[in-house]
């Protein structure tokens, strides 16, 4: 399902060789491109940095797979393109709000809605939900949260930084009231979108 | 896709689940569960409004429900699993509590049985055309499903042709396949659509909204300029005028109806059948 429209162009990165990229003194990683690897929409691309185990695409894609009913298009792939316009801090959060209202755009059967919460611990232990950029790099933990809309349950959790056990559930339960803004705002959009027609 | 239920319905409404009467016409969203109403009690088999005795006096009565596009069966609710306008159909003959479905726009089409699309055929191979539908994989049209044509008498299809047909099979499991004759043998309008003209692609609730019965676009259309136009409930129009400054006019037209008001859609149509 296309997410924004790209420019098409059929350029392929070298596959690294022993003496590739990673040449002395050069510390990036392999990276992979494919481009127009998608007939039907305009555009499409897929960037492979590393070989990461928790990407941000797995993450992502291990929500999406929680809550589409995949039962319904077997032999079917469906593929989510996200394009990062501006990063302002929270941008995990912000891919899996987006990833949700283009599935939902695109008519995907899903069971539920979901959406993303990042918080962030302080030094001293005060919590900031949806922090900017600077506040993420400043705060001792990041914690980013994907809950579904019938119970608020937790679909996916990433953490990085220290943090005790009653701090994540501080966090958690924080992010959880959060979700109600988010979901809400989702109906109002949907709302909106329906009333022009 | 429809199923058809049974449901005992109930007449305590959830927290969260609400009665399917009170959304009706409204947004829902995925996720969100309905309650079917409960039946009002018929007139009992003896006649004259006598109810029924019943031997277990704690078993509801039983609406059947047919659930429609949208809506999935969830228990004795009804699930809803794609965001839009919920609506509902009374039953024709009065058995039955009517259909349920979910009023989506979306762009793209899943193949289901009965539906008569446009397609774009893109491969012959011995006796089977395939013809993309703008489905998840290409239809299978056979060379016989056409009015007419026998072994010694094949049909003029050739790669890049459009095909106007319906799906006799089409369901998640197997491959669709699509026909050009109706149960009689005869084409009925169906089969290769002509050279000219131009394919272009809307959205499926566009089309839903142009071969509803009354509607004033297409009566509006016609008056502008003699036309042909065939829709696809695949969300593909194709349309022929007599020259080709009238077809893309026309194609603008359509494609533009989604986003306008009833009074602006006037007021171009008033400005073009003036020049």
């Amino acid at each position: 399902m296309e997410g924004t429209m790209h420019a098409d162009a059929k350029i392929r990165a070298e596959t690294g060789t022993e003496s590739g990229p990673r040449g002395p003194g050069c510390s990036l990683r392999h990276f992979a491109c494919e481009q127009n690897l998608l007939s039907r929409p305009d555009g499409s691309a897929s960037f492979m940095q590393g070989v990461a185990e928790k990407s941000r695409e797995q993450l992502i894609r291990n929500t999406c797979e929680a809550v589409v009913l995949g039962a319904l298009h077997p032999r079917t792939s469906i593929t989510v393109v996200l394009q990062v316009i501006s990063d302002a801090g929270s941008l995990l959060a912000c891919c899996l709000n987006a990833a949700c209202m283009a599935l939902v755009d695109a008519g995907v059967p899903m069971r539920a809605l979901f959406c993303g919460v990042t918080c962030t611990l302080g030094a001293d232990g005060t919590l900031v939900l949806d922090p900017t950029a600077k506040q993420e790099k400043e705060a001792r933990a990041v914690l980013t949260f994907a809950l579904d809309s019938v119970e608020q349950k937790l679909l996916m959790s990433t953490t990085k930084g220290l943090y005790s056990d009653a701090e994540l559930q501080q966090c958690l339960a924080a992010a959880q009231a959060a979700s109600q803004h988010v979901f809400r705002f989702y109906r109002e959009s949907l709302q909106r979108r329906y009333s022009k027609s | 896709m429809a199923e058809v239920v049974a449901v005992a319905a109930e007449s305590l409404a959830g927290s969260r689940a609400r009665a399917a009467r009170t959304v009706l016409n409204q947004v829902v969203l995925p996720g969100e569960e309905l309650l079917l109403p409960e039946q009002e009690d018929a007139e009992g088999p003896g006649g004259g409004g006598e109810r029924p005795l019943r031997l277990n006096a704690g078993a509801r009565s039983r609406v059947r429900v047919v659930c429609g596009p949208g809506l999935r069966r969830c228990g004795d609710r009804l699930l809803v699993t794609k965001c839009g306008r919920l609506r509902h159909k009374e039953p024709g003959s009065g058995s039955g509590g009517g259909v349920y479905w979910v009023d989506s726009q979306q762009k793209r089409y899943v193949p289901v049985k009965g539906d008569h699309v446009i397609g774009i055929v893109t491969a012959k191979s011995g006796d089977i055309f395939k013809v993309d539908v703008g489905g998840s994989e290409p239809a299978s049209l056979s060379y016989l499903a056409f009015e007419g044509a026998t072994k010694r008498n094949r049909p003029n299809v050739q790669v890049g042709d459009l095909i106007y047909g319906q799906f006799v099979v089409a369901n998640k499991d197997m491959e669709p396949e699509m026909v050009c004759i109706d149960s009689c043998g005869r084409a009925n309008g169906m089969g290769v659509i002509g050279h000219d003209g131009l394919l272009f692609k809307v959205t499926l609730g566009l089309i839903r909204k142009l071969l509803a019965p009354d509607c004033e676009i297409i009566q509006e259309v016609g008056k502008l300029y003699p036309l042909e136009i065939v829709f696809g409930m695949n969300g593909r129009i194709w349309v022929k005028a007599k020259t080709i400054q009238q077809t893309l006019i026309l194609a603008n037209i359509l494609e533009a109806c989604e986003h306008m008001t009833t009074d602006q859609r006037k007021q171009i149509f008033s400005r073009l059948a003036e020049s």
